[in-house]
């Protein structure tokens, strides 16, 4: 009486990061995407690569954080390098992704040198792969980002972002310094495989690209993600080889803004205590990706992320 | 599975009586098939045929309702795997266990915390809908905590126990409740039905796996019992999402009755955060009763609101009234400002509006519940939209100024606003969290 799914598609495996061998400097290279089913059933198709985690950490001292955040890392936050450290050798992250916020012209306006520099610094501190992503600020990027392309040239990143009206810059520094592609597109299944197409038809195969779907925070539209994100992924399972990109889920940058995530339970009683309320909306925001499919999932909390990597720790042995 | 009209037709005389109304049998199956009318028509039909035909147009998942009066609610009738494809119907039931072996005042505590976990998101409450007391001591103990809070509570109850006496004295305490009995097993499964029965209770059917439930629900079905809630058991959590999967998908596309109930899972983690992951992961994977021990404010808000989410109309986001919304005691000097009519959009804006204590206008308006930059891009966020209805809302008559606060996202319309409305733009911030800085500033 089991009903299996017969799928014919796959999705494509993205490999981040490059060790000394393969011409960078990371102890590990991480693979993400390959399934060949949909999340967690084994049953039906291989699974060859568990979900992976990556801190969030930033260019400058971050702002806006909630107490509950800043607390875990301490003074540490005002030295990026430290920070990441901390991030490795406490935390034992397999994987970092640097927001160069401090590049914004509101924040602090860094120049592409400075950044660039800023990433072999962070290159030589730490040895896990990196996912690098831009200020939001897509003139500055532009600037910011190609240059950071070349000083890790090799260490094979992960850098974005690239949208539809934006990828030809970072396509062509991806292209020539040999890094991996975030592809971000507005919640839209269509817009993302059209973005996918316009990357690929530069040179950068679909094998370097990972997309960002866009997501919302739990009760701020985090179904709409869900579901684009169910809908890519049977298509890719269908075949549809142009939506077979692994996902990237910006989970804690959506979490931590959230009325949820920040009031205190002395403004908000009937809510509960905020020491836990903003980890739970960052985990259970991340228990929903990941079962719609999520392939890297980037945080902040380390008790959220301590607790997610447990959760796909239990996932991938039972299968 | 729904029958085909030459299904349909294979079941009917075909005498071409006409007695239905229709020419032909064939005729008057196409329009069977359709389910536009009922085969009461037919004087004919055989009662074999009428009772396949019935069986047939019944839902692949059984609609169950548990508990009686105002606090009872409905689960199953489920129809997709993805949510996508329709929606997912009814909100999974979410039931907190409380054990026997508490003492009466810490009992009272657990139902008066339970009691607050309520919650108003988006225009909608959120609630937690049933209790589940659970024994672990003696009958005497059971029945008294089951007494306890029966009387203390509204709220649906399941009751947890695997002896015949208890189980027979808690049920007579609540038997107007249509309670959930948990739960039939191989090896109770001869007087557990008989208690159901007699009682008219709902019993959970459990099993270690999928293949141990067809064979008691059908002989549960035999019995005459066939309001039923099954769990499938499992070992692993992937291994459980592969039951609920094959469950669900075996009564939708195999139209395998023995499991077209709805799913029941209990969850036993000590671990508040392990609790509520484990919760969101049977949410989203199709069980429709979750037991819980935990009963954290902050837990049940998080998997309340993720249950809110996923059975959200994907087709029909919430949407409010379009029209110009006061917020604290305006004047004609208030600030307005302009948003959607996306239900989300709106209450965040309004909560954040409350939050400045800054009295307000929110000029909510027409965008098919569309957020802004999905609005805005879908051409209904527009300077003549808006336009529209602000001369709709009379807005002129109620305030003595002319300036419109827009969302920062769509600060491009600012010239194109000006000139349609006459109005004076202001872009506001691109967040809703900026709103209460932004409204201070203002003033």
């Amino acid at each position: 009486m089991t009903v299996l799914e017969k799928w014919t598609g796959k999705v494509n495996t993205v490999t981040i990061g490059a060790t000394k061998a393969q011409g960078g400097g990371r102890s590990s290279v991480i693979k993400v995407g390959g399934e060949e089913s949909l999340p967690f059933l084994f049953q039906e198709g291989a699974i060859a690569n568990k979900p992976v985690i990556a801190y969030e950490i930033w260019d400058i001292a971050p702002v806006d954080w909630p107490r509950e955040l800043i607390e875990p890392y301490g003074d540490v936050l005002n030295d990026s390098l430290e920070w990441a450290q901390k991030c490795v050798r406490e935390y034992k992250a397999e994987m970092l992704c640097v927001r160069l916020q401090g590049a914004h012209p509101d924040f602090g306006n860094k120049s592409a040198e400075e950044e660039a520099e800023f990433i072999s610094r962070l290159l030589k501190t730490v040895e896990v792969p990196l996912i690098i992503v831009g200020s939001q600020d897509d003139d500055k990027d532009n600037l910011v980002l190609p240059a950071c392309c070349e000083v890790s040239r090799g260490e094979r990143c992960l850098i974005g972002s690239a949208s539809t009206d934006n990828y030809k810059t970072l396509a062509v520094s991806a292209l020539a310094d040999g890094h991996n592609i975030i592809a971000e597109s507005p919640i839209d299944i269509n817009i993302a495989k059209q973005l996918n197409i316009l990357i690929s038809d530069m040179g950068l195969g679909l094998d370097r690209i990972v997309m960002n779907p866009t997501i919302g925070a739990l009760g701020y539209g985090l179904e709409y993600a869900y579901s684009i994100m169910e809908r890519g992924r049977l298509a890719a399972l269908s075949g549809d080889k142009a939506v077979a990109s692994p996902f990237i889920c910006f989970v804690a940058q959506e979490t931590w803004k959230t009325k949820e995530a920040r009031v205190t339970q002395q403004e908000f009683p009937s809510w509960g205590s905020e020491s836990e309320r903003g980890i739970i909306w960052e985990i259970v925001t991340a228990t929903a990706l990941l079962q719609a499919g999520a392939d890297i999932l980037v945080m902040r909390h380390p008790k959220a992320i301590e607790k997610i990597d447990k959760y796909i720790d239990e996932l991938m042995d039972s299968g | 599975m729904p029958l085909s009209g030459l299904d349909i037709y294979k079941l009917l005389p075909k005498t071409n009586c006409r007695k239905c109304g229709f020419a032909t049998c064939l005729a008057f199956a196409m329009q069977l098939a359709k389910k536009a009318l009922s085969i009461d028509k037919c004087p004919y039909i055989a009662e074999e045929s009428r009772k396949t035909l019935e069986e047939a147009s019944l839902p692949p998942i059984k609609l169950v309702t548990i508990g009686a009066g105002g606090s009872s609610f409905e689960i199953g009738n489920e129809t997709v795997m993805f949510r996508h494809e329709e929606k997912f119907h009814h909100p999974c039931g979410i039931g907190i266990i409380i054990e026997d072996t508490l003492t009466d005042t810490q009992i009272k505590f657990r139902l008066e915390k339970i009691s607050s976990l309520r919650f108003e998101r988006v225009g909608q409450k959120l609630d937690i809908n049933l209790i589940a007391v659970r024994q672990n001591s003696d009958k005497k103990r059971f029945v008294e905590a089951v007494k306890l809070i029966s009387s203390h509570t509204l709220l649906a109850l399941a009751l947890m126990s695997n002896d015949e006496g208890s189980l027979r004295e808690a049920l007579e305490i609540t038997k107007d409740k249509k309670p959930l009995i948990y739960s039939a097993t191989r090896e109770n499964i001869g007087w557990i039905s008989k208690l159901a029965l007699e009682y008219k209770a709902l019993l959970v059917v459990s099993g270690p796996d999928l293949e141990s439930i067809p064979i008691l629900t059908d002989e549960l079905y035999k019995q005459g019992v066939s309001e039923l809630v099954i769990e499938p058991q499992g070992q692993g959590l992937a291994e459980k999402i592969w039951v609920l999967t094959q469950a669900r998908r075996q009564a939708l596309k195999k139209s395998n009755r023995s499991l077209g109930y709805p799913i029941l899972t209990v969850i036993d983690k000590d671990d508040f955060y392990d609790e509520a992951i484990e919760a969101a992961t049977y949410i989203l994977k199709y069980a429709q009763i979750i037991l819980i021990k935990g009963s954290e404010v902050w837990q049940a808000l998080s998997f309340l609101a993720l249950r809110q989410n996923i059975y959200t109309d994907p087709q029909k986001p919430l949407q409010i009234e379009p029209n110009l919304y006061a917020v604290g005691s305006v004047n004609d000097n208030s600030p307005v400002l302009v948003t959607t009519n996306f239900s989300l959009t709106y209450h965040t804006v309004l909560s954040e509006v409350e939050a400045s204590k800054v009295p307000s206008y929110i000029a909510s308006i027409n965008t098919d519940g569309m957020s802004v930059l999905t609005a805005w891009a879908a051409e209904k966020f527009t300077p003549e939209r808006i336009t529209d209805s602000i001369n709709k809302f009379a807005l002129k008559d109620v305030v003595s100024h002319n300036r419109l606060i827009i969302p920062g996202y769509v600060a491009v319309i600012s010239g194109d606003l000006e000139e349609k409305s006459g109005w004076q733009v202001v872009v506001g911030p691109k967040e809703a969290a900026g709103i209460p800085a932004f409204l201070k500033n203002l003033v």
